[in-house]
């Protein structure tokens, strides 16, 4: 493993020699012989995935890594963080150096058939909105004719706002920036007038702001943002470990089963769909090539989805996101996960 | 005779008159402003004109520097403490975030407990370079290694480094003194076997794998002393044939088998641990001392008279010089994976510094083939009027003029590969100026901070860039060897 330095020379030769069968092997096997999970994550979004002052990767995201390295290895802690930018997220899952991408990317159609990715699922609905300063007087995202607007190139946001303003007859004159911190700066500098993006990243830009009070987010929510963690064509069982691990985590909030009290529950539940979740009666794990516990350890590592946006982006940090769209069905939010059975 | 003449000149003045002040104008801080900044109506303006924005910079910025905030947890608490000190309008830096998070501007993600074998590497460096960049001065050699000692020594210390490593440093550092007193090229061959060393220091892991890669050339070597008697041809052939295939066939596994037989090795640290300084300083230092050697190669070969030679040194130069650094990046980090058989783990380290070779070694060869062709002509045929084969002539007369000429531009292609560094950003590695810089904005107590990393960073790269450059003054004017 050390001698990976000078494994490159060798690597460079056999580059010449097996050009060619790049995907091969099932990734579940490939994960479980090098004994950690490669997951691409954001070089750095606040409350998604954000390294701290000594490196551990912290985050909404980074919780999901955690949990899916715990179904499959027994261990939380066994996940290479790669960082990935906008352009080589795509690139990184699938040329297979990670083997999971959870990175708040958009599901999108192209994304998901052209690109030859398959969404697990959404773990977080967000939107496209608009911040603007309070005095300039504007309520409503329909008043923003001619201004211009603090936009991230690359990205869906982009194309979510061209197409917005056309179908409202508008104009808008675009301020092309590279990332979040850029459009923070050139919003305070007033480049802008208005600053776009996903509106968890607005709540958040907002909250670091000096003076929040003197910026409003616009109620309009203009786009459709299902985020989710994404894996290659092509491994379905590996898809199925992933989709399932992220269900896991929902249906385990669904129902009331937390990190404090699942100890509790695999002795003593008596409802059957927790049982089935918890391994405790049936062999759900086997038919996705993995034990009876996976879910119980996915849920051990950071808690259920509840438990791990409540650390990470809930109304309780800084960031201070309500549940909103993403509640359980049963509290009016969009959370629905399939049955365990 | 003498009597008339005394008669005729009543009064003969035997001292020499005081010399008097010169007018105002024409001395001291007056003479100087006259002449260099008010020296004609142009100059006046141009003088007022340049005042006014040193004075408008200052007067915009000022108060933003004076409020620097040097001790805070987060963004919000240094606006507190401006606000309090300053009043509630007041603006101000707030460098706390730099105090917070020096460690990893520094050294990126490398674990903590581990920050000492980074900074002996850093001082062992400085060791290995001296024989190559201070050899002419005792002074300067003297003086710069005298600070390397005390600085790396201390630096090891505070950062708590094992007392084992700490005399193997001080041992090195002090053999380093001793050989710079008496003669300087006894430390050749450290500097010779550094590369591995530092490469081990940095990385970690077993001593055997740097022990067999060193065994390949030795091997080669060998080759070459049983085939020379052959064929010069054969030999070099041979001995590369020989070096290469135990590298790729045999080191590895000798390695592992020596590392079970006897393990010595240090504590391993992966390549996503480094980042910040740390990583642009690996990168570049490789990169500089890899790409100069290449482009001297590369530069003969596209003078060589032979065509295939030449075709291929002019299409490689041409090829990396026409796309940009950016693409091979992407190439290094990305394409490759898809080539490579699954499994492979090529360091994504090492396809950086290779990439940033290639890049930096094209640019150098033009840079070289400049200093070659200012070169007069008669330097080449008295090569050959000397009876030098093409090698020696090259080494001892060609070569030692032509980059001397091209001293300049060498070391504005280094400057310009090591703040090359910063772009590996796009290939998800953390660079100093924006990788890391986003992930220190990434956490909510500092989200919102923008100017001051960049400021921060900034110095640093002109610390090290402006260096870079005053030594190359440095030593252009040591090699000078004409009369102006």
């Amino acid at each position: 493993m050390k001698k990976s330095v000078f494994l490159g020379t060798v690597a460079a030769a056999t580059l010449l020699a097996g050009a060619g069968f790049a995907q091969e092997g099932s990734t579940l096997a490939q994960v479980k012989e090098r004994g950690e999970l490669n997951c691409g994550v954001n070089t750095g979004l606040v409350g998604f995935a954000a390294p701290d002052a000594n490196g551990n990767w912290t985050g909404f995201d980074v919780a999901y890594c955690r949990a899916l390295a715990a179904a499959v290895l027994g261990d939380p802690s066994k996940v290479k963080f790669v960082p990935t930018t906008g352009q080589t997220r795509f690139t990184a899952l699938s040329s297979g150096e990670v083997d999971v991408l959870a990175r708040n990317s958009t599901w999108t159609y192209s994304r998901d058939t052209d690109l030859k990715l398959d969404f697990v699922g959404v773990n977080y609905y967000d939107g496209q909105g608009f911040m603007v300063r309070r005095d300039l007087g504007v309520t409503s995202a329909k008043e923003l004719e001619g201004a211009t607007i603090c936009i991230q190139t690359g990205t869906t946001t982009e194309l979510n706002l061209a197409d917005y303003f056309r179908a409202n007859n508008m104009t808008y004159t675009p301020v092309n920036i590279d990332s979040n911190a850029e459009g923070e700066q050139q919003y305070m500098a007033g480049a802008c007038d208005a600053y776009t993006t996903d509106a968890s990243g607005l709540a958040a830009t907002r909250a670091a702001f000096a003076d929040p009070e003197n910026h409003i987010i616009l109620p309009e929510i203009i786009s459709k943002e299902p985020l989710g963690p994404a894996v290659r064509h092509g491994d379905n069982n590996w898809g199925d470990i992933a989709r399932w691990t992220l269900n896991a985590l929902i249906a385990a909030e669904e129902y009331g089963v937390t990190s404090r009290n699942i100890e509790e529950l695999v002795r003593s539940s008596t409802n059957p769909e927790v049982q089935r979740l918890l391994g405790t009666t049936d062999e759900l794990g086997a038919m996705i090539g993995l034990d009876a516990e996976w879910a119980r350890r996915a849920i051990l590592a950071n808690g259920n989805y509840g438990e791990i946006f409540a650390a990470n982006i809930g109304e309780q940090t800084p960031i201070g996101l309500a549940r909103g769209l993403n509640a359980q069905w049963t509290q009016g939010g969009l959370l629905y996960t399939p049955p365990f059975r | 005779m003498s009597d008339t003449h005394a008669q005729t000149v009543p009064f003969v003045r035997d001292t020499m008159l005081p010399a008097a002040p010169p007018p105002t104008r024409e001395s001291g801080a007056v003479k100087w402003l006259r002449e260099n900044l008010f020296s004609g109506a142009v100059n006046t303006v141009l003088t007022i004109l340049g005042i006014l924005i040193i004075w408008f910079l200052v007067a915009t910025f000022w108060d933003w520097f004076a409020h620097s905030v040097w001790n805070a947890s987060s963004l919000t608490e240094c606006r507190q403490i401006i606000a309090a000190t300053w009043g509630e309008n007041a603006r101000g830096a707030c460098f706390a975030v730099i105090r917070e998070r020096w460690n990893q501007y520094v050294f990126g993600f490398y674990p903590q407990t581990l920050y000492w074998r980074p900074t002996m590497a850093f001082g062992l460096l400085m060791v290995a370079l001296a024989p190559v960049l201070f050899s002419a001065s005792l002074i300067i050699r003297r003086v710069v290694l005298a600070i390397t000692t005390l600085a790396t020594l201390l630096c090891m210390m505070v950062l708590g480094a094992p007392v084992g490593w700490l005399v193997f440093a001080a041992l090195v550092l002090a053999g380093g003194l001793l050989a710079s007193e008496r003669n300087i090229a006894w430390l050749l061959p450290f500097s010779l076997i550094y590369p591995l060393l530092g490469v081990w220091f940095l990385w970690g892991g077993s001593l055997w794998g740097p022990i067999f890669v060193l065994v390949g050339p030795l091997l080669g070597w060998l080759a070459w002393r049983l085939l020379a008697g052959i064929s010069p041809l054969l030999a070099t052939v041979g001995a590369i044939l020989v070096t290469v295939l135990f590298w790729l066939l045999l080191a590895g596994d000798a390695a592992q088998s020596a590392q079970a037989v006897l393990p010595l090795s240090i504590e391993a640290v992966r390549s996503d641990r480094f980042g910040g300084f740390l990583l642009s300083i690996t990168i570049g230092v490789a990169g500089i001392a890899l790409s100069l050697p290449l482009g001297i190669v590369l530069a003969l070969a596209r003078r060589s008279d032979m065509f295939l030679i030449k075709s291929l040194a002019v299409i490689f130069i041409e090829f990396i010089r026409g796309v940009p650094l950016i693409t091979l990046l992407f190439v290094a980090s990305l394409l490759l994976n898809y080539f490579l058989p699954p499994g492979t783990s090529f360091d994504i380290i090492l396809r950086v510094i290779i990439m940033v070779t290639l890049f930096a070694a094209a640019y150098m060869a033009e840079v070289i083939r400049g200093g070659l062709a200012a070169l007069p002509k008669g330097q080449y045929e008295a090569a050959d009027a000397l009876g030098l084969d093409y090698w020696k002539a090259q080494r001892l007369i060609v070569l030692p003029q032509a980059l001397k000429i091209s001293i300049p531009g060498i070391v504005s292609t280094f400057i310009g590969m090591f703040k090359d560094t910063t772009l590996v950003t796009f290939v998800g590695l953390y660079d100093p100026l924006k990788s890391m810089s986003d992930a220190v904005r990434a956490n909510i107590e500092w989200k919102g901070i923008y100017w001051e990393p960049f400021i921060f960073v900034g110095a640093i790269f002109f610390l090290i860039c402006f260096g870079m450059s005053r030594y190359s003054m440095y030593l252009e004017r040591r090699l000078q060897r004409d009369h102006r």
